[in-house]
């Protein structure tokens, strides 16, 4: 029994991690109607900050500031500089030009700091406590906390804010938002801005367990956009119900059916959010969209 | 005193010059409609006041020259325009609709009362106040629409075509509501109506276009008394 419990806690463990990057996915898809390939390269970009400043002597938690101010900014600008021609055409396009970032954006990554994986920081005590035969990492602890912060927060920002408001009526429509005096473009930038400083938490969040390397998020993000499409896209809460879903889903098989092991274990939540979405194409917790004509 | 002033006002969509010179005056709590055959020009001249399209010539609101400005800054100036096929936020409550119109507002107390109004004046749009907008039937979404521009608390609504593809009974409920805002609230309207009955049951006067130029400018019992008009408008 409690290998199974520990099982399932290393399972949303590693959901944590996941559920990290599909909130940055999430909010960019609420502020700009867009999936953002480039999530990933933007918070290891950020993450990166942070470690050069950790590296420099400066403590975990000013870094991780640094790093959501470096990301903010840096969302921003790509937003304004690059993703603004595109976001008026074909939204194939549009998604293609995120997943250019990416490679960029990684490219660069490894420009400054060199491919190999270095050894980051927790912000969290690096110990490990026992309850009932099950160990748990302060660490994941510590991520689920600020997970479940940031996706109460994100909500909060969508349901009751004014600004969460516009955020959505220009995703939905920037053209008849615009019609309603909202500044489409500042939204928009804002929107991206803060998808990228909610990814570089994610990023030093998770670095201290994978390492710090350019690709450190590429298997990270299938997990997310996984996570973010199975909660709906649209959908805080959906996006961390449905990354620790994968998380334990990939953990039990791994450990339970001797078929899969440690190498397809990856593959049995893909499996199973296929069929979710078969039964249930809007997501878990997504709206069904309505259009009628 | 001039609310609104057209002139000579030219415009264009990348080569194709669609507008040639149009001229008109708004007055304050003015109401005026734009006539003519598809392709005229009527609607390329709303989207030149809003800014939605590349402009020549010079449109004064208000005694400013808003010749270019995009369509959020002619919004926050206070001209509101419900587009040709409705453009309302599809996936947003109609609450929510009403709420992003009243964006520029800081009047928070005003601004629920505003929202009640519009729900007294489209009953429709009370019973459906939690559903998405993409979920209403085609009037409710035009009566969405309205409610919505009104919410800015306008100087001027430029309504377009806002009968298109409504059953008869339906255009004559959202007419009634516009009649009723240009009474109650004291909106200025510039209306696009391929219907000529409705539209002069809202206008004092109308500017006629062929193929984007002023063909002929009169009051409603003028234009009304021109067999020529009555033929090409009112079926006869």
């Amino acid at each position: 029994m409690s290998y199974f419990v520990q099982v399932v806690v290393d399972g949303l463990s590693n959901g944590a991690i996941y559920a990290a990057l599909a909130l940055a996915i999430v909010l960019v898809h609420r502020a700009t109607g867009l999936v953002n390939f480039a999530q990933g390269g933007m918070a290891v970009a950020a993450t990166f900050v942070a470690f050069a400043l950790t590296r420099a002597g400066v403590p975990v938690l000013l870094a991780l500031l640094a790093a959501v101010v470096f990301g903010f900014v840096l969302g921003a600008l790509l937003e304004r500089g690059v993703m603004r021609h595109f976001e008026r055409g074909d939204p194939d396009t549009a998604v293609v030009a995120t997943i250019a970032l990416l490679v960029l954006l990684t490219g660069a990554s490894a420009f400054f700091f060199g491919y190999e994986p270095q050894p980051f920081p927790s912000l969290f005590p690096n110990r490990t406590f026992e309850v009932l035969g099950v160990f748990v990492s302060f660490r994941s602890i510590g991520t689920i906390l600020v997970l479940i912060a940031v996706m109460v927060g994100l909500q909060l920002l969508f349901r009751s804010t004014k600004l969460g408001l516009a955020m959505r009526a220009v995703a939905d429509n920037p053209e008849s938002s615009a019609l309603s005096a909202l500044p489409v473009s500042r939204l928009l930038m804002i929107g991206w801005g803060l998808a990228a400083g909610l990814g570089a938490v994610a990023g030093v969040l998770v670095a201290p367990q994978l390492f710090i390397s350019p690709g450190m998020l590429d298997f990270v993000l299938v997990y997310a956009l996984a996570a973010a499409i199975l909660g709906g896209l649209d959908s805080p809460v959906g996006a961390v119900v449905a990354a620790a879903f994968i998380g334990v889903a990939e953990n039990l098989a791994g450990a339970y059916l001797d078929v899969v092991g440690d190498d397809l274990k990856i593959a049995v939540p893909f499996v199973a959010v296929m069929v979710i979405l078969v039964v249930r194409p809007q997501g878990l917790f997504g709206r069904k969209t309505t259009v009628r004509v | 005193m001039s609310l609104l002033e057209l002139d000579g006002v030219s415009a264009s969509y990348g080569h194709a010059d669609v507008l040639h010179g149009v001229s008109f005056v708004l007055p304050d709590n003015g109401a005026t409609g734009l006539l003519g055959a598809n392709g005229a020009g009527k609607t390329t001249t709303l989207r030149a006041i809003s800014g939605m399209v590349r402009t020549t010539g010079r449109i004064v609101f208000d005694g400013r020259d808003i010749t270019g400005l995009g369509p959020d800054r002619t919004a926050a100036l206070g001209i509101a325009h419900v587009p040709e096929g409705r453009g309302t936020l599809g996936q947003l409550s109609v609450r929510e609709n009403l709420l992003v119109g009243a964006y520029r507002r800081r009047d928070r107390k005003q601004i629920a009362v505003d929202v009640d109004y519009c729900l007294d004046l489209f009953p429709n749009l009370r019973e459906r106040v939690g559903s998405n907008a993409a979920a209403l039937s085609g009037g409710e979404q035009q009566m969405l629409a309205v409610a919505r521009a009104f919410m800015a608390k306008p100087r001027v609504m430029l309504l377009d075509e806002a009968s298109l593809g409504l059953a008869p009974s339906t255009a004559r409920r959202v007419y009634d509501a516009v009649v009723r805002l240009r009474r109650e609230a004291q909106v200025a309207m510039v209306v696009v109506e391929q219907n000529a009955n409705l539209a002069f049951s809202v206008v004092d006067d109308a500017t006629v276009l062929e193929t984007g130029r002023v063909a002929l400018q009169g009051s409603s019992a003028e234009l009304l008394g021109m067999d020529a008009v009555r033929r090409a408008y009112l079926g006869g």
